[in-house]
């Protein structure tokens, strides 16, 4: 069991990296008026059947299996789940996959969000032939970092050389910190 | 706040600095367990970690990455250093604090830090 939301994100997406995508798009949505936080994790990867992804949700579901199933989607899940909310998978092969997970916002078993913008940088740090959507949103107000705008600017200049790590570190946290202190 | 208009002006600090970075055979692979035993048991600091001690000591023949599960998953945060031509070291249960010292024992200075590795720890490598 993960301690934070932020680390489920951090393990779910790597299913999008081994699924071969090419995009990654990850949203972060907290909706006062409705108590309720949406976490969106959207990939262009090769997707899965639907026994295949009854296999992800549940690991117990089947014992003929041609590969090892992991906790990563379960504990995703059982997160949502405690929290009064859910986790659902849209999956279409050759199409890519979309989890989405709700929680109940001030919900007291919710777990904290955590340090989503350090697994935003881990990410791309580790995945940076990747293109990665971070979304973040609040009441209708966002924050979006895009690495496909990052490398537009950066040219030849490489997305994880520690010197840009280090910039979206820094766009990462002070724009959120913006976000949220705007009320 | 920052704007990407403060990326472009880091872009142009960099555009004569591009390539330096030798990946040939005296470059040394740092890489971090990352699959759910590890980012579970506190892989992502860690991570971190190393990426901003090598990127403040400008080691610049040191790529820092991520691996999946090994199979120790009780060890982890697992931590494996291959350096060319030597057998790889692997550090068991690390912490953002044991960070700079395998950092400037290690990776600066060739001698791994014993006390960190997994024969330290009494398990079988």
């Amino acid at each position: 069991m993960m301690q934070e939301l932020s680390l489920n994100v951090l393990d779910v997406a790597e299913n999008s990296v081994r699924a071969g995508a090419s995009l990654v798009e990850i949203t972060v949505e907290e909706d006062t008026a409705a108590d309720r936080l949406t976490i969106v994790i959207r990939d262009n990867g090769k997707g899965m059947t639907p026994e295949q992804v009854q296999t992800v949700i549940d690991p117990f579901y089947t014992t003929r299996t041609t590969r090892k199933v992991g906790l990563g989607v379960p504990f995703f899940r059982m997160a949502a789940q405690l929290s009064g909310g859910d986790l659902t998978i849209q999956s279409q092969p050759g199409e890519g996959t979309t989890v989405t997970a709700t929680f109940g916002l001030t919900n007291i078993d919710r777990m904290p969000l955590g340090d989503m913008n350090g697994t935003v940088s881990t990410l791309v740090q580790c995945n940076p032939h990747i293109d990665w959507v971070y979304t973040r949103r609040k009441d209708g107000r966002e924050m979006v970092m895009d690495t496909r705008q990052f490398r537009e600017i950066l040219g030849e200049v490489p997305l994880d050389s520690p010197e840009v790590l280090g910039f979206l570190g820094d766009y990462l946290r002070e724009n959120t910190a913006e976000l949220l202190a705007n009320e | 706040m920052k704007s990407l208009a403060e990326l472009q002006a880091l872009r142009e600090q960099m555009k004569g600095r591009v390539g330096i970075r030798h990946d040939d055979d005296s470059s040394i692979r740092v890489v971090v367990g990352m699959a759910t035993c590890g980012i579970a048991a506190g892989a992502r600091p860690v991570l971190a970690a190393f990426t901003e001690e090598v990127a403040k000591r400008g080691l610049s023949n040191v790529a820092v990455g991520q691996t999946g599960c090994i199979g120790i998953c009780q060890y982890e945060p697992v931590v494996e250093v291959f350096e060319p031509g030597k057998e790889k070291v692997t550090y068991v249960k690390v912490t953002p604090g044991m960070v700079p010292a395998i950092v400037s024992q290690h990776l600066v200075n060739g001698t791994p830090v014993t006390e960190y590795t997994i024969g330290a720890s009494g398990a079988q490598g």
